[in-house]
């Protein structure tokens, strides 16, 4: 049966043909949809884990008792992996493992586009690269079937155009239960010094051996066309290499593309005029293939920033350019990704700017599309604000740092970053925006999902500590001259559930039917803008009136607008 | 590579562009036709540009194409429609739909919206305005804009004749098949 679907569909479809047991993630674009659909395939067993390191760990202990385990994260959350990921190349597998990572070249929604193939390298473990949605799905299998042969995790590297594009799949005709190996107590399994010796030389020879199968696999394949260039190529380059060369070149496919096939590309070169390596980021595959003594085109011409397209490379190899329509494209405005209307992270953005001689340190999720000075990376909003706390102490400017976070980071990586600056005692205000939910790849529940953090955490970092509405600005502007005050860390929470939540029962209970609808009062309204610098992109002001006013379509009544009315020209009144 | 074609759909988040390219990849591939459609969103879930495309033919390899390669341009809003433009093949055509969507910048009025972008679209390339929200209105749901857009680049491209009534059976929810049935066909008639 032939279907329409994403890469990431595909490869949760190969999972479940391919009997897999135990699946693991931590949500992140490009590749949330894995588990997301994973999920529907009742017999695998899937979870959210609260991060990437424990998702890996998970599926690593999965994979040691038995199971087929498998563990999905975008490529930012394999740093947070590294650590279990370096020693389960040494230790090996009992059940087949294989690790996704979904790299975002082009920075569609990443703070940065690093190459994960390094990774592999790094930790000396197989890379698989499909470069479209019926690759993605036949190579779990292969992934799984390989880490079983070779005793190694495989990386499945994919990237954004792989996971967010649909491509035709001729299905498997159903699942392939594979039974549950036996668990045996191995030294394998605990890498120790004395052990790990021996392990790394098992992990050379096992290298070694894949090298050996990648030179004869069909993964790695020929299509012979022209001689007059030969095109190496994985992934979703693949696909951009041979829409512009159609058959004036010969490829050599690569679906293994670590190790290499030296010995393959050695002979396809032979047999070439010309070689040019296409691959997405940096020349990587071309190192190499030019340490073994092969001469290539590649980075030499084809950039190594940002995402590739048939575009870049026509123009790149063959100087050629599409021509198109000319216009002047500056009267287009931006349209930046914005806090949603009813957003309750709005109204402590907005009193939150107001403070004077402070440092907003901020992190990973929909609070960074508000105004920040800093942000590293998941969970750094505290820690980073800790150190730059002791700093500024030091430099004695006064300026003080507030940490923000969300609930799902703060469960992420945010607790140990928390810790620090209560262990460490840093003049900090620590802020979790708790919006009850995982709320930018789109509603993952979380550790945090019907608890009540202010108690949870009242034990493990000090007294002052204290959980507001983040929609009530009188309440917000007290928390934070209240968070200000102490020589030490203090605690801050905004409770109130994200707008586009689905409510729960105990939602519901605790939040009530808050929805309704705000107006604006035209014959009061003055024009002055202070709604519409809260940033609501349901408030539309009209330069020939003078007036706001609002998309009643987009409002859902929070009354931030209302609050910052000078005067009172904005009311509620029941949807 | 000469028989593949490439429609370009761009929008805001929200405007169900996404969907409109579903309904169509599979309507597609039902026809024979191999197909890749890209997408890009995270992010553009929260008000931002939106942008797919749909490639289809005997043989398509690339999920993505660059400038001036693109048949047509289907905008779900009006100013989109500029931003995307150079995507579009010099003798290509543009299907718009007459509908303003401010953006953050212009709300604030950091920037100002081009009021008179279908007029810059008309003299730029051959295009096709409706008023798809009016036309969803009036058939009972505005949210059956995008299909009124769908209906409108079904007619330009020549593909009255695939399996529509199972495309949009398979991609929605039964309750509201016969609706967007209707804005299909009142699509297609807006540009006929």
């Amino acid at each position: 049966m032939k279907c329409l679907m994403t890469g990431n569909e595909a490869i949760a479809r190969g999972a479940w043909e391919a009997g897999v047991h135990y699946a693991s993630a931590y949500p992140g674009t490009p590749s949330t949809e894995i588990l997301e659909n994973v999920a529907e395939y009742k017999e695998i067993y899937s979870e959210w884990a609260p991060n990437e390191k424990v998702a890996l760990e998970s599926a690593i202990g999965a994979a040691f008792a038995g199971g087929r385990a498998i563990a999905s994260m975008k490529h930012v959350g394999l740093n947070v992996a590294a650590d279990p990921l370096f020693t389960s190349a040494y230790t090996g597998v009992n059940g087949g493992l294989m690790v996704i990572s979904a790299d975002d070249p082009g920075l569609h929604s990443s703070q940065d586009e690093q190459d994960n193939r390094y990774y592999a390298r790094a930790a000396k473990i197989g890379v698989l690269e499909p470069s479209d949605s019926q690759e993605a799905k036949d190579f779990v299998k292969v992934a799984l079937e390989l880490s079983e042969q070779f005793d190694m995790p495989i990386l499945m590297r994919l990237t954004t155009r792989v996971c967010h594009s649909k491509s035709v799949v001729e299905l498997g005709e159903g699942r392939t239960e594979v039974p549950i190996v036996p668990y045996t107590k191995k030294d394998k399994f605990n890498p120790v010094p004395a052990i790990s010796k021996q392990l790394h030389t098992k992990v050379e020879q096992n290298l070694k051996k894949l090298e050996e199968y990648a030179n004869t696999t069909p993964l790695n394949a020929i299509t012979w066309g022209s001689k007059k260039v030969g095109i190496v190529s994985a992934g979703a380059a693949y696909q951009y290499a041979r829409e512009v060369y159609g058959d004036n070149a010969s490829y050599l496919k690569l679906g293994l593309t670590f190790p290499l096939p030296m010995e393959k590309i050695r002979e396809f070169a032979a047999q070439v005029e010309q070689l040019i390596v296409v691959e997405e980021l940096e020349p990587i595959m071309e190192t190499e293939i030019r340490a073994a003594g092969i001469a290539c085109i590649g980075k030499d011409k084809i950039p190594n920033e940002g995402e590739l397209n048939p575009d870049i490379l026509r123009k790149a190899l063959l100087g050629d350019v599409h021509e198109s329509i000319e216009y002047d494209a500056s009267v287009v405005a931006n349209r930046p990704p914005v806090l949603c209307a009813g957003c309750p992270h709005r109204g402590f953005f907005h009193e939150l700017q107001k403070l004077k001689n402070v440092v907003t340190v901020s992190d990973i999720g929909c609070y960074g599309l508000a105004p920040k000075d800093i942000a590293i990376c998941m969970g750094g909003g505290f820690s980073v604000a800790h150190g730059a706390q002791k700093v500024f102490n030091m430099e004695g400017s006064g300026k003080r740092c507030v940490g923000i976070m969300g609930d799902s980071t703060f469960f992420h990586s945010g607790m140990t970053s928390m810790l620090e600056a209560v262990y460490n005692r840093s003049n900090v205000l620590l802020v979790v925006l708790d919006n009850r939910i995982t709320g930018m790849t789109g509603h993952q529940q979380n550790p945090g999902s019907g608890f009540t953090l202010s108690e949870d955490l009242s034990n493990i970092t000090n007294k002052h500590i204290k959980t507001i509405n983040p929609l009530k600005l009188d309440e917000v502007k007290e928390a934070l001259a209240w968070g200000m005050g102490f020589d030490e860390p203090a605690v801050l929470i905004t409770r109130w559930p994200c707008v586009l939540k689905k409510l729960s029962q105990a939602d519901r209970d605790e939040f009530g039917n808050y929805k309704a609808v705000n107006m604006v009062n035209p014959d009061k309204c003055i024009g002055c803008k202070a709604c519409v610098r809260t940033g609501c992109p349901a408030l539309e002001y009209h330069a020939d009136t003078k007036k706001v006013t609002i998309d009643r379509n987009q409002c859902v009544g929070c009354d931030v607008c209302a609050q910052v009315c000078p005067k009172n020209a904005i009311s509620r009144e029941v949807k | 590579m000469s028989e593949v074609k490439n429609i370009l759909l761009c929008g805001v988040g929200g405007q169900g562009t996404i969907l409109a390219s579903k309904i169509l990849s599979t309507a597609l591939v039902t026809a024979g036709y191999d197909v890749k459609m890209s997408e890009i969103h995270g992010m553009s879930q929260r008000g931002g540009s939106v942008v797919t495309q749909v490639r289809y033919g005997e043989n398509v390899y690339s999920p993505i194409i660059g400038q001036g390669s693109a048949d047509i341009v289907v905008s779900f809003e009006a100013m989109e429609a500029l931003r995307y433009l150079g995507g579009l093949k010099k003798d290509g055509s543009v299907v718009v739909n007459n509908y303003q969507m401010p953006t953050a910048t212009t709300l604030s009025g950091q920037e100002q919206y081009p009021a008179d972008s279908i007029e810059r679209l008309q003299k730029l390339a051959k295009t096709y305005v409706l008023d798809a929200a009016k036309i969803a209105t009036e058939l009972g749901n505005s949210k059956s804009m995008n299909v009124v857009l769908l209906g409108a680049l079904v007619k330009r491209m020549g593909l009255e004749s695939l399996d529509w009534d199972a495309a949009l059976t398979a991609c929605m929810k039964p309750q509201f098949v016969e609706l967007n049935k209707k804005a299909l066909a009142a699509g297609m008639a807006a540009v006929a």
